[in-house]
């Protein structure tokens, strides 16, 4: 099962390294990982994707990125009342023909336009990565050049930061 | 105060109350050394910087205190690494200063420029590089504090160049403020209540002391728990010590190498009550069958030890120093004679298997066996010594033959299984500890990996004795090639015409050879009597094994017995 871990560390060099290399030689299974600046200039905030097998894994991936020293604080979203977003950068092809087509299919989506040439367009669109991930097949059949995707990030809804929670 | 930045280190070290330090020179380093060299603070010169951290270790852990070990930048760091490793896995307390190249120079491959921090992130506690002269203080009051709390554990201070000379207002800060670091020394007091229940239905309860006892020095604690409760007790290699190996609830260690009576009755157990373990696969062996009749409580400083290796059905998370005294007043509700009347039946279980099945060896043989060897060091030092091993059958038949009487009284590398790691360990030993006799056991490979530390022994007339047990082979490599790879012994025979007793006395340690049964009392009393270091090449056969054993993959009670 997939865990979405907000993880709170001093804003120091060296700290993503820190934790991705400890997720990876404890031999956890990361689906994505992203890091960076927050509401305190020496705290940064890293979303870990991952995928645990049991309670059991998922215990062992909390309780080990917590034994590093510049770990502030852990907190497990899942089933969390949450917004959790991923922001994508797609470059499609686009011939003057279909070039209307897409732009519906980005309107249906509340995507962006950020560039079009002759032959190409870029989509931005933030959401859940399910929505992403639709997208992405539909634009398959223009011809995808290029996609980039950030990852995801999450926060909880209320009024609470996740680092009071 | 204004200092320079290799004086503020010596300040800090003078803070933190070091008395010694390990370590060996060079180009990004020489501006600390000559504050060493003008404030005269004791240093220990060995001749490799392996030598060097294996002596911090030894001295860590016979002593408690935190270990001290410098090195300069590139290949000084790196020789550390082992030793490093070596630490981290066993949670021994160090401090490591490793210089680096100047700020400027950072990054761009510069003579003996080696990414000190990247690589041993994996194997530190925490480690840290110095960009600001001014930060100095304030890190190294940080390595101590995490160095030593918790879970102790090896921390690297790596100190570019131009910082050792750079000048501070110094001042040390009287505390430390980590906000990602609050270890946890006081438990949960229900949890007590919960082990109390349990125990109290308990038919065939088990305690398993492990290293945990020996870092936070509460050894006589469990053993006033033993006493009240009887409960019967087994150990794992690093808890060796914890309690008195005469004692009759006591049936030694467990895994791999451990008893007939200590593996049969993790099987049977009906609740396993481990303290200061961690569950290490030659511990456990198949970990499917391991105590799998049992209820498992886990007393643990670290929380990310429960449930990662065996899935623990109550935890008391918390310092030992803390959590035990309490279980101990627990335990109290309840009179002494009750449990023991109570637990009498398993306990008669446990010695009757002792009895059956003792650890042996031949007795009818004119060759200088290894186990009545360590038996007798033994009852020369009247089990008083520290002991310090290397890894291989020279390790498991100290453990298993060498009656230990106190805590911190086994020094070996049980984690990371370290040869090279006896002969600097035992000289770091001594120099922590100068009244208490330090015997060295190895085996001839392991010797000869820091072989060159008897160099420092002999310049520092240390009271080191070696006891090399001599197969002409690396003996558990062959011992595992004999019973898994039909005897092939690819690359464990290691017959030499050099002479340890003449490389000792060319690096300026008495030594004999002993390779008559009938001398064994003599050489040995000589040796352990002598003054200054000592060393004896025992001559053993090439052929004995270590029993009884638990082939890997196997449950502990399919064990290979022997004698
Ligand atoms: C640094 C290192 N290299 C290799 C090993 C693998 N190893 C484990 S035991 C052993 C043989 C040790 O031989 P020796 O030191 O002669 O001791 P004995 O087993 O004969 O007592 C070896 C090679 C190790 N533990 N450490």
């Amino acid at each position: 099962m997939k865990h979405t871990l907000v993880v709170l560390v001093e804003n120091k060099p060296g700290v993503l390294t820190h934790v991705s290399g400890l997720i990876s030689r404890r031999n956890f299974n990361i689906e994505s990982i992203n890091a960076g600046y927050t509401e305190e200039a020496d705290m940064s905030r890293i979303t870990i994707e991952v995928d645990a097998d049991d309670e059991y894994e998922l215990e062992q991936v909390v309780n080990q990125l917590s034994k590093l020293i510049d770990v502030i604080k852990i907190i497990d979203l899942t089933g969390k009342d949450r917004v959790h977003r991923d922001l994508a950068l797609i470059k499609v092809k686009a011939s003057p023909e279909n070039r209307a087509e897409i732009i519906n299919l980005a309107e249906i989506f509340r995507a962006h336009i950020v560039d079009v040439n002759k032959e190409t367009m870029i989509i931005e669109l933030t959401g859940e990565d399910v929505k992403i991930d639709a997208i992405c097949e539909l634009l398959d059949d223009y011809g995808i050049i290029e996609i980039v995707r950030t990852g995801k990030i999450a926060i909880c809804r209320g009024p609470k930061a996740a680092k009071d929670v | 105060m204004k200092m320079t930045g290799a004086q503020a280190i010596i300040e800090c070290l003078k803070k933190e109350d070091v008395q010694v330090v390990f370590g060996y020179p060079g180009g990004s380093v020489l501006t600390l050394y000559d504050a060493l060299y003008m404030s005269e603070f004791p240093h220990v010169l060995p001749r490799h910087e392996q030598g060097a951290i294996h002596a911090a270790d030894g001295y860590a852990r016979a002593t408690g205190k935190v270990g001290v070990c410098m090195a300069t930048s590139g290949p000084g760091a790196t020789n550390l690494i082992t030793g490093i490793a070596t630490a981290y896995m066993d949670s021994v307390p160090l401090v490591l200063i490793t210089g680096q190249v100047a700020v400027p120079f950072l990054g761009r491959d510069s003579f003996q420029e080696a990414d000190i921090r990247g690589i041993t992130t994996p194997i530190t506690k925490h480690n840290y590089l110095v960009r600001d002269v001014r930060d100095l203080p304030k890190t190294v009051k940080e390595a101590f504090h995490i160095a030593r709390t918790g879970r102790p554990g090896p921390v690297l201070i790596d100190i570019p160049k131009n910082i050792f000379a750079e000048e501070i207002d110094f001042a040390y800060p009287a505390e430390v403020n980590l906000r990602g670091y609050t270890p946890i020394s006081e438990g949960d007091s229900r949890t007590m209540d919960a082990v109390f229940d349990e125990l109290k239905f308990a038919q065939k309860p088990l305690f398993f002391v492990g290293g945990g006892l020996n870092l936070s020095d509460t050894s006589e604690i469990m053993r006033k728990i033993v006493a009240y409760t009887g409960v019967p007790t087994v150990s794992s290699l690093m808890g060796l010590g914890c309690i008195l190996s005469n004692d009759p609830r006591f049936f030694g260690m467990i895994g791999m190498h451990g008893t007939y009576a200590g593996n049969m009755s993790t099987t049977e157990t009906d609740l396993l009550i481990g303290i200061g373990v961690r569950f290490d696969d030659r511990v456990t062996g198949r970990l499917d069958q391991f105590a799998s009749n049992a209820k498992i409580v886990h007393f643990d400083i670290d929380p990310a030890e429960i449930n990662k290796n065996v899935r623990a059905n109550i935890r008391v998370i918390g310092d030992l120093r803390w959590t035990l005294e309490k279980f101990y007043q627990k335990l109290q509700e309840k009179p002494a004679q009750e449990w023991q009347d109570q637990f009498k039946p398993w306990l008669e279980k446990l010695s009757g298997w002792k009895k059956e099945k003792p650890l042996m060896y031949k007795k009818d043989t004119d060759e200088i066996l290894p186990q009545p060897v360590i038996e007798k060091i033994c009852e020369i030092t009247e089990g008083n010594a520290v002991i310090v091993t290397d890894v291989g059958q020279n390790q498991m038949w100290t453990a298993q033959f060498y009656g230990f009487k106190h805590p911190r009284s086994l020094l070996t590398s049980g984690g990371l299984g370290t040869m090279g790691y006896g002969l600097p360990a035992s000289m770091g030993a001594q120099v922590g500890k100068p009244n208490k006799k330090v015997i060295c056991i190895c085996g001839d490979g392991g010797f000869m990996m820091n072989c060159q530390e008897l160099m420092t022994i002999a310049d520092l007339n240390l009271s080191v004795k070696v006891m090399i047990l001599n197969n002409r082979s690396l003996g558990m490599v062959a011992q595992w090639q004999r019973e898994f790879y039909n005897s092939h012994y690819a690359h464990s025979c290691m017959r030499t015409k050099a002479d340890f007793v003449q490389i000792a006395k060319a690096m300026g340690v008495p030594a004999v050879r002993l390779d008559k049964k009938e001398e064994i009392e003599a050489v040995l009393k000589k040796a352990i009597f002598s003054e200054g270091p000592f060393l004896v090449d025992i001559r053993i056969p090439e052929e004995e094994d270590v029993l009884p054993m638990v082939p890997t993959g196997a449950g502990l009670n399919q064990m290979i017995l022997g004698g």
